[in-house]
């Protein structure tokens, strides 16, 4: 097996008739790690990857791959000579081509019988050993994509890019396919950017995941710090719904009608924003409360209570609060509300916002 | 997320390899080369005028130009008639046979206009078959006896184009009928219209796009007729470029005849792109369903399938049957004999030129697909162009210039080397006539090609590249094998259209070389129209080929159908 040394983009721009859609990005994907760019579409994740890939050529900035350079300075290694594998949004396999065909396609270097061998290897690694010689339009959505990994990961390459891998399936098959990919990836210990607009998914792949907005990466980090410390009020509403609240600061403090918090290090008479994740906030029945239940509702695993809490001296504030319990505040009634202070984010409110 | 290509489409390829790639310079020598003929025609308008071009301007261009007008406003006429009455019935009424008439209509296509053309003068000459049982019924004994429609006219021409034109507007009228929804034809029943008034008011004028971009294919097929005109002595532009040229000797008179042809057919290509342009904003609904079939009653029944019958019936299967009844009659072992040895000629030039027309088609539109750039997106346009100039045209684009080449090129070597070629080497030569084929039917591949492209999305195209394929190895082994069938088919069409070409071989056929289609049109001119007829046969047997192509096609082609 190759060295596996991980790709690294450098202040990387690309623009499309005058726009950034890639606006100095720069990213590192170690050796083994699985790297997510998670944003909402036409951020420029899928231009990053294809960028990686040599399909886009950078306007600026430098691109390495395994410590070589490969775009940049007046060099472009072109995508056939990368040796990258790309596992594509409409999978893109070849109609003219069975399965085995397909997986063997990328390794025209090898003698017939190693190819034929290791493309077979290849598809029982994803077990789709029995559908060898089955074509393309016989298959499924779900083996299709098994086929399509298959391919990518044949030629051993050093980097998979993998582009919305599981958006063409439905719920419940997305989850298994996630999981076998997912196992594979880390089986083959290949090092792995992947592009998705799911959250969730990308908590479920990812080592680290790079949020991308507008062609910036606005933060990369580990799914556990950008849950519970985003960098921007984007980063924190992208990973889950929040209530916010705004609010200044008076003498070290946030006086709110939720209960005073501590400023942290904005000054005196900041403009601020609490962003509030609905699980921070707990509803215990008191007739005395501030807060009175609009609505309850149970969504399954967890349930969504909507709250009105008056705000003297201001208009009151609408509140989504989302609790394990099944046992549901009845509507109208009051309640008091108990926030989790580490759930809760602080940012300035800019003035252009 | 997709890449907006029309952000980005410089003139030149910007990307990396676009300077060193060897496409964009195949594609613009292609474009280049196939443009030059018709653009030297065109170069023509500029020429001061010479004494013969006044003469010409004084005593025969106004025939032509008239007799021109008159032919396309006949044919015009008929083509919509049978073409839009034809598809209308076809799509929107069920009567006895309409399935099989549905396809049945493409049959004309078959024929070349000459060869109807040939069939009806046997039939229907004073000497012919028709007249003499008449005279035998009633004792008649001269054409002074009685009138008798003279086939051999003007409108005779009109009659015989019209029958075997129609299709064309058949085609687009039919699919414009299938595209429309049946959520407009039913809104307008709704209405209060009748299923007839609907025609009218919403699928006439929705269809009227379609049937107007047919009509100017039809013309432009009438304007390329020289065999018909011919053999008719009807003096068009056509056969007046022929005469100017073999008979006077004077081709920069005809060379500008054919320029002043250019500018007919430049009126038909504005008609047929304004058209297709309108055609575009037509649809507000996406909704499909099977169309409603009208049930006809017996005698409204009756009259459908006698007009669509009788367009086949007169299109195709009479002058079939003459050419079979005048092949079995005439038929002897020497025409069998010299029938092989023309066969073969017209077999080879058909087949290489399919080949070379594919292989061009490939390197045009390849080379779009890797650099999508203004420059060779013009190379296309550029190659397309032939396509609506008649043979006759082309063949003056060519024969001009290459006979100057020649010359020079045998003065050069008589003078530097004492090498004496007798005569001229290029031009009448098997190369430059398939050159001419190639500048007249490449759009044909062209567009084939082009179209099956897009079937290779551009993430297979990525994946080829990201498994380590260069451009020209995804070439072969994903863009050829994916567009396969569309490789064939692009080659059938041109293979036959090779075949049935008159003109241009006329004039730039080797000495003493002839095709299928050079005999047919020599016997006829000697009157020995029912020695043609094998020959002729063979020809229309080989345009059977497309047709039975589009006919399968047309079974898949209903948006929505259950297939």
């Amino acid at each position: 097996m190759s060295v596996k040394e991980g790709l690294l983009l450098e202040n990387v721009v690309l623009g499309f008739g005058g726009r950034r859609v890639v606006d100095d990005v720069s990213l590192t994907v170690e050796p083994g790690e699985l790297v997510c760019l998670l944003g909402p579409s036409g951020c420029g994740k899928t231009s990053t990857l294809r960028l990686a890939a040599g399909l886009e050529k950078p306007d600026k900035g430098l691109i390495f791959l395994n410590g070589r350079l490969v775009s940049g300075d007046g060099t472009h290694l072109p995508p056939e000579s990368r040796h990258v594998g790309f596992l594509f949004q409409d999978y893109a396999l070849f109609p003219h081509l069975n399965v085995l065909g397909n997986v063997a396609f990328g390794l025209d270097d090898l003698p017939a019988r190693d190819r034929s061998r290791q493309a077979l290897d290849k598809l029982e690694q994803v077990g789709m050993l029995s559908y060898a010689d089955a074509w393309p339009h016989q298959l499924s959505g779900g083996q299709q994509q098994r086929v399509a990994l298959a391919r990518a990961l044949a030629p051993n390459p050093s980097l998979m890019l993998l582009d919305e891998p599981f958006s063409g399936l439905d719920k419940r098959l997305r989850d298994l396919v996630r999981d076998e990919t997912l196992h594979v990836l880390k089986s083959s210990r290949v090092s792995t950017l992947m592009v998705t607009h799911d959250p969730e998914e990308a908590m479920f792949m990812a080592d680290r995941i790079a949020v991308m907005k507008e062609g910036r990466i606005v933060q990369c980090d580990t799914p556990v710090n950008l849950y519970s410390r985003p960098a921007d009020p984007f980063v924190a509403s992208f990973f889950g719904e929040v209530n916010s609240v705004e609010a200044k600061v008076r003498a070290g403090r946030i006086e709110t009608c939720l209960g005073s918090f501590d400023a942290r290090n904005f000054i005196d008479g900041a403009k601020v924003e609490l962003l509030i994740r609905p699980e921070a906030v707990n509803v215990l029945p008191d007739p005395d409360g501030k807060a009175v239940v609009l609505a309850s509702r149970l969504l399954g695993r967890t349930s969504l209570i909507h709250l009105k809490v008056e705000n003297p001296g201001g208009t009151p504030v609408h509140l989504h609060a989302r609790l394990a319990s099944r046992l549901l505040p009845p509507e109208n009634s009051r309640a008091s509300l108990e926030l989790d202070s580490s759930q809760i984010f602080l940012f300035p409110i800019s003035s252009d916002a | 997320m997709t890449i907006p290509q029309f952000l980005a489409k410089p003139f030149w390829p910007r990307s990396f390899d676009g300077i060193l790639s060897v496409w964009p310079w195949l594609a613009l020598t292609t474009g280049l080369g196939i443009a030059m003929p018709v653009l030297f025609v065109a170069g023509n308008l500029f020429v001061p005028s010479t004494e013969l071009w006044t003469h010409l301007a004084e005593t025969v261009l106004a025939g032509y130009v008239v007799n021109s007008l008159w032919l396309m406003l006949g044919v015009s006429f008929g083509v919509t008639i049978g073409g839009v009455g034809t598809a209308w019935l076809v799509t929107m009424c069920r009567f006895p046979g309409s399935r099989l008439l549905e396809w049945a209509q493409l049959l004309p296509l078959a024929m070349p206009a000459y060869v109807v053309a040939y069939a009806y003068t046997w039939l229907l000459d004073y000497a012919g078959p028709l007249q003499s049982l008449i005279r035998t019924l009633f004792g008649w004994t001269s054409a002074r006896d009685y009138w008798f429609f003279e086939i051999r006219s003007l409108g005779g021409a009109i009659l015989v184009m019209s029958l075997v034109l129609y299709p064309y507007v058949y085609l687009l009228a039919r699919s414009a009928f299938l595209e429309q929804s049946v959520c407009v034809l039913e809104a307008s029943r709704t209405l209060g219209q009748s299923p007839w008034r609907a025609f009218w008011r919403v699928a006439l004028p929705l269809a009227r796009p379609s049937i107007a971009a047919g009509v100017a294919l039809a013309l432009m097929e009438t304007l390329n007729d020289f065999g018909t005109v011919h053999y008719f002595a009807v003096d068009t532009f056509t056969t007046g470029i022929y005469r100017t040229w073999l008979g006077m000797g004077q081709p920069a008179a005809a060379g500008q005849l054919g320029a002043v042809l250019m500018l007919f057919i430049l009126g038909l290509l504005l008609l047929e792109r304004f058209s297709r342009g309108a055609a575009r904003h037509h649809h507000t609904t996406g909704r499909y369903r099977n169309l409603p079939k009208v049930r006809l009653t017996p005698f409204p029944a009756f009259l459908a399938l006698a007009f669509c019958g009788l367009a086949v019936l007169l299109g195709f299967l009479i002058p079939a049957g003459l050419l079979c009844v005048m092949a079995i009659g005439s038929y002897n072992t020497e025409i069998s004999s010299e029938f092989i040895y023309f066969a073969r000629n017209s077999l080879i030039l058909a087949l290489i030129t399919g080949l070379l027309a594919v292989l061009l088609a490939l390197i045009l539109g390849y080379a779009q697909r890797l650099h999508p750039t203004k420059l060779i997106r013009t190379c296309l346009r550029l190659s397309a162009l032939g396509y609506a100039i008649p043979g006759s045209v082309i063949a003056i684009g060519i024969l001009v210039p290459l006979i100057s080449l020649d010359k020079a090129i045998s003065t050069a070597l008589a003078q530097f080397f004492g090498i004496d070629l007798g005569g001229l080497v290029l031009t009448g030569s098997i190369g430059a006539l398939i050159y001419a084929y190639c500048v007249r039917f490449l759009a044909i591949s062209v567009q084939t090609v082009e179209a099956s492209l897009s079937k290779v999305t551009p993430s297979l195209e990525a994946a080829a590249r990201t498994l380590g394929l260069n451009a020209f190895k995804r070439l072969t082994k994903v863009h050829m094998p994916v567009i396969r069938g569309s490789l064939l088919t692009a080659g059938l069409l041109v293979f036959v259209d090779v075949m049935k070409e008159l003109p241009a071989t006329l004039i730039m056929r080797p000495f003493n070389f002839d095709t299928l289609a050079t005999k047919v049109f020599m016997l006829a001119s000697d009157e020995r129209l029912a020695e043609a007829a094998f020959p002729a046969l063979a020809i229309v047997a080989v345009g059977l080929l497309p047709v039975v192509l589009l006919s399968s096609a047309i079974a898949h082609s209903r948006p929505g159908e259950d297939s």
